[in-house]
């Protein structure tokens, strides 16, 4: 049984961040342009709380691992609830 | 072998037009085996990192990168100030498939490119973005002694 290149979708990512990052806050987008291999993700969660930058990139790493390994590329930005409400006032 | 094919295609286009993950993620996952990070290139890594006080893991050259995402690390650390061709060590993972896979595994990150300052591992390129615009890159670039502080960053002006 092959499997398809790629079942990646904005739902797959956001359902993986919702369960295992327990985020309060997330936007996928799919920049692709219609292949489904390229998205750009932006995750607000409490579990960032105290971690930096790089701590944060791993957890999400490894939270869509699968799915990572899945498209050619991905884009994140990280926030803690906090970050996030400075982040939208910028 | 119909996937092969157009998995061939999306590797093309992804090097000459956006950012590739892996060659890896063009192809059903069934296909590669899982490949160990070689005694071999781990000492390259390793001698690489501590003998250098900036090391870039990119796809292409400081001059020519072959993807978005290098590229965009490589015009943050030219606007930070960085001499490239003095203190800044690249490698062109395109050209060495042992050193792809292996640096991904070393770093335990899934992509690249991977910059590395003073041994450790500092991030990929959203966290590059991320430093850039908040300030810790160049607090860390001026500690390291990669670029002179304030009026001196940019010695070619």
């Amino acid at each position: 049984m092959s499997a398809p290149t790629s079942n990646v979708t904005i739902d797959t990512l956001t359902e993986a961040c919702n369960s295992t990052l327990g985020a309060v806050h997330v936007e996928a987008k799919d920049i692709s342009g219609g292949c489904g291999q390229n998205f750009e993700i932006m995750i607000v969660s409490p579990m960032f709380e105290g971690k930096s930058t790089l701590q944060k990139h791993r957890m999400v790493n490894e939270a869509l691992k699968d799915q990572i390994a899945q498209v050619h590329a991905f884009s994140q930005k990280s926030f803690t609830p906090a970050q996030w409400e400075a982040f939208q006032k910028q | 072998m119909n996937f092969l094919r157009s998995a061939s295609t999306l590797a093309l286009r992804s090097t000459a037009g956006s950012h590739i993950l892996t060659r890896r993620a063009a192809l059903p996952a069934t296909t590669f085996a899982v490949r160990h990070l070689s005694d071999s290139t781990k000492k390259v890594i390793e001698d690489a990192i501590s003998g250098n006080k900036l090391v870039v893991f990119m796809k292409g050259t400081p001059r020519a990168p072959m993807c978005g995402f290098s590229r965009a690390v490589m015009q943050i650390f030219d606007v930070q100030g960085v001499d490239m061709e003095k203190s800044l060590k690249s490698f062109n993972i395109l050209e060495d498939e042992e050193l792809r896979s292996g640096i991904k595994e070393f770093s335990s990150w899934p992509t690249i490119p991977q910059v590395y300052i003073n041994g450790e591992f500092v991030g990929g390129c959203d966290i590059m973005v991320t430093m850039h615009q908040n300030g810790e890159l160049e607090e860390l670039l001026i500690k390291e002694g990669l670029v002179e502080p304030e009026t001196e960053a940019h010695p070619r002006d």
